[in-house]
């Protein structure tokens, strides 16, 4: 069984929502929609308090090449673009609108049926793609046609589909897989158009030998995809990790990409997207979330629109638990824990997850024992021990030395520490700090104008 | 939204494991040794272990709560891991003064001047074990026989002792006796088969990984087999004395037990695999031709003072780097 060549741990997996089939939730009587829910810069609203929008209508431009479209989810009067606090509780510029109705946008295909025949050219798909507003909607959300402009110089060889789904809890992906198998597949061979490759691989974690069947079934059908079965272990579906684990080949230390070693990597809901976005013309507007929590009623996999305050979601799964005390957008491995229910389903938003009683509070932390399970667990071959504690102390000379920015933030670390330390919590203040030394030295060392 | 909802940064999960279960697990891997032991030795085993347990547990209770008046961490079970260890360094007939010297030395002076658990550079139960074995080398070397012995031509001598005397060949100590403990020795180093036990469940109990133990045991016989080739030995001594290096003494004591005491090895494997070569060298040096019949205890302490070059120098295979 193949794996990404070192460390990695494995936390029980609690896939609890694994055999829900995908719930469609009821449309949302109010939305609101951030105008940065992508990495790069924000979007600019194209529409002001008081506009009519149709469900798909292109309401925020993206703000730069790295950056996204946003559309309205729903159709309905925009009541007010203002700052909104998000799940953390911080202010952000959001467009809220009420709905009236579901009239889409014209233009846009909305039947299942399947179309597989694509003849567009890959300029094309890639402005169709950047068009629809599609970003990596397994967490990172990194705009997906600034992933598929590969920069001169450099070639393509395969696309990867990250079908891992190596986060506890989550099962969005699992369930799109098993669900859109057939849309995912030929987003797989538009995807390889746009890049300019003959091969493709999708990988999946061996804890879904459903979706791994019945995706093999499908891609027998098709040239050059391959579906590759990979071993139960976080982070399995690291962008660097899966690389490896597929190919063999390790991308350098940053600044590379993953490009550098030939490879462009997409998530499988985001691959679905972007079948539906190149053959029907359909913006990202919707996705599926994972609600799910050992005391929740109903762990389900929602289809849900863009903007859909969270507590609906949890509603929907049959209302929080009085005994749940944290709520994290995201799996438990990096997900964020949210303070404002309030706040939206965002394109990144893989799932929503409920824990409760011992199972929320960090232990506290004791000494370091130097057992170094860190060190083992570490999936870039790093210290974590040593990264930790030279934070603590500003060593930043020593921190890039020992390679502080090639780690992943994928927490590997903190949660096999026996002594619970913080880890991670002092290695991303170590990373950023050292990042921003870097940035500084290269604007110092750019010839002035 | 009644429920008040904790905010941390990610991971929200943590493992299962914890400081204090660690220690209790190496605990319970040496309960196989202690059983054995008093069966060979009598109830003497059982009055040292427990009184350089207690000792050592005092010995931390006192300097957290009066001297360095911080957190009282004795509950994490490492103080009894100590005192477990240093009892297993001694033979049963040793008086009871000399072993609270031993845990005082090995507590207040190894452990708790380091700032404690983790931060100790040398094994603590080693560092009193050697300082007992200068300052009373005649207690310490003095060993009781087997109650039911069937050792009897040793008469007091360790297997090692023995060897190194010239009284027996290595070829004349049976493995079985080795194995089962039926020797006279200090009261953990007696029964090489029950330490492996512990060794599996530490395995099992993911404690500890192979590297560490199987190098320095491997390290040993190699050792062995080439200076017997070297010497121009009889072909059965070729294999008899590396079995017997590997059997005898403190050696499977040494490797599973203390060289791969957290915070005095190695952070990476690959330091760990060095570590061990050079225990495992430094052991047979000494064994062969140093003063002492047995030269784990120093080989340990002497590679615990290189660990902090090695993790200075042995860095894991960083990801993506040729």
């Amino acid at each position: 069984m193949k794996t990404f060549p070192m460390g990695g741990v494995h936390p029980s997996e609690n896939k609890l929502s694994c055999a829900k089939p995908i719930e469609v939730l009821p449309l949302p009587e109010v939305v609101t929609i951030p105008l940065a829910q992508h990495i790069g810069a924000p979007a600019v609203a194209k529409v002001a308090k008081g506009d009519k929008v149709l469900t798909g209508q292109l309401i925020a431009e993206a703000g730069s090449f790295m950056s996204a479209n946003i559309h309205s989810p729903v159709s309905g009067t925009v009541t007010a673009v203002d700052m909104v606090p998000n799940g953390q509780g911080l202010r952000q510029m959001m467009i809220t609108i009420k709905r009236e109705g579901d009239d889409w946008a014209e233009g846009i295909d909305r039947s299942e049926t399947l179309v597989k025949a694509c003849p567009f050219s890959a300029q094309e798909i890639i402005a169709k793609i950047k068009d629809a507003g599609i970003v990596g909607m397994g967490g990172a959300t990194f705009p997906t046609h600034v992933k598929l402009a590969v920069p001169p110089g450099k070639k393509a060889e395969c696309v990867i589909i990250n079908g891992v789904e190596c986060e506890p809890y989550l099962t969005s992906d699992h369930r799109t897989m098993l669900e859109h198998g057939e849309e995912l597949v030929v987003g797989v061979t538009i995807l390889m158009k746009a890049v300019g490759v003959e091969k493709a691989y999708i990988g999946i974690e061996n804890n879904k030998p459903d979706a791994i069947a019945h995706l093999k079934q499908i891609a027998a059908g098709y040239e050059g995809i391959e579906v590759v079965p990979l071993k139960v272990m976080y982070p399995q579906g690291g962008e660097k990790q899966l690389i490896a684990a597929v190919t063999g080949r390790q991308v350098p230390p940053p600044p590379a990409l993953p490009i550098d070693v030939g490879a462009v990597v997409c998530n499988a809901s985001t691959t679905v997207a972007v079948y539906r976005a190149v053959q029907k013309s359909m913006p990202l507007i919707e996705r599926v979330v994972t609600v799910t929590g050992k005391r929740l009623k109903e762990p389900k996999n929602l289809l849900t629109r863009m903007g859909t305050p969270v507590s609906t979601l949890l509603e929907a799964a049959g209302g929080v638990p009085e005994e749940a005390s944290k709520v994290i957008n995201g799996g438990p491995m990096m997900g964020r824990a949210m303070v404002n229910l309030a706040s939206p389903v965002t394109k990144g938003c893989s799932g929503i997850t409920v824990l409760s009683g011992r199972e929320a509070v960090r232990r506290e932390a004791a000494q370091c024992i130097k057992c170094a399970k860190c060190v083992s667990a570490c999936p870039m071959g790093l210290e974590p021990y040593y990264l930790s504690k030279m934070t603590q102390k500003k060593g930043w000379d020593a921190l890039e030395q020992q390679m502080i920015t090639s780690c992943i933030e994928c927490g590997c670390c903190q949660s096999t520490c026996p002594s619970y330390l913080p880890l991670l919590d002092w290695i991303r203040l170590g990373k950023q700090t050292v990042m921003g030394i870097i940035r500084a030295r290269g604007a110092a060392a750019a010839p002035k104008k | 939204m009644a429920n008040k909802l904790i905010v941390a940064p990610a991971p929200h999960v943590q493992t299962s494991q914890s400081t204090a279960r660690i220690m209790r697990d190496v605990v319970i891997a040496l309960m196989p040794a202690l059983v054995v032991s008093t069966v060979v030795f009598g109830a003497d085993v059982l009055r040292v272990t427990a009184l350089s347990v207690a000792a050592c547990v005092a010995f931390e209770y006192l300097i957290q709560k009066f001297m360095v008046r911080g957190a009282v961490t004795v509950t994490n079970w490492s103080a009894a891991v100590t005192g477990v260890l240093l009892g297993f360094n001694l033979p049963a007939s040793i008086p009871w003064w000399i072993v609270v010297m031993g845990a005082f030395v090995a507590i207040a002076v190894a452990k708790m001047t380091f700032g404690g658990l983790g931060k100790n550079p040398f094994n603590p139960a080693l560092v009193g074990r050697v300082f007992l074995l200068i300052a009373y080398p005649v207690q310490m070397t003095t060993f009781p026989l087997p109650v039911n012995g069937t050792f009897d031509a040793l008469s007091g001598a360790t297997p090692l002792a023995a060897v190194k005397q010239g009284i027996v060949t290595p070829g004349t100590v049976g493995a079985q006796e080795l194995l089962l403990g039926n020797m006279p020795g200090s009261l953990g180093e007696v029964a090489a088969l029950a330490l492996l036990c512990g060794f599996v469940y530490l395995l099992w109990r993911r404690v500890i990984t192979w590297h560490i133990p199987v190098t320095v045991l491997v390290t040993m016989a190699v050792f062995a087999f080439v200076a017997a080739l070297c010497s121009g030995q009889s072909e059965a001594a070729l294999w008899q004395l590396p079995l017997f290096h590997v059997l005898a003494g403190g050696a499977i004591l040494g490797a599973v037990f203390m060289a791969t005491d957290y915070s005095t090895s190695p952070m990476t494997v690959k330091g760990g695999v060095i570590f061990a070569v050079g225990i495992g060298a430094i052991t047979m040096c000494i064994r062969l031709w140093g003063a002492y019949p047995e030269g784990m205890s120093f080989a340990i302490l002497i590679m615990n003072a290189c660990v902090p070059l090695i993790n200075k120098y042995v860095k894991p295979k960083r990801f993506g780097v040729k």
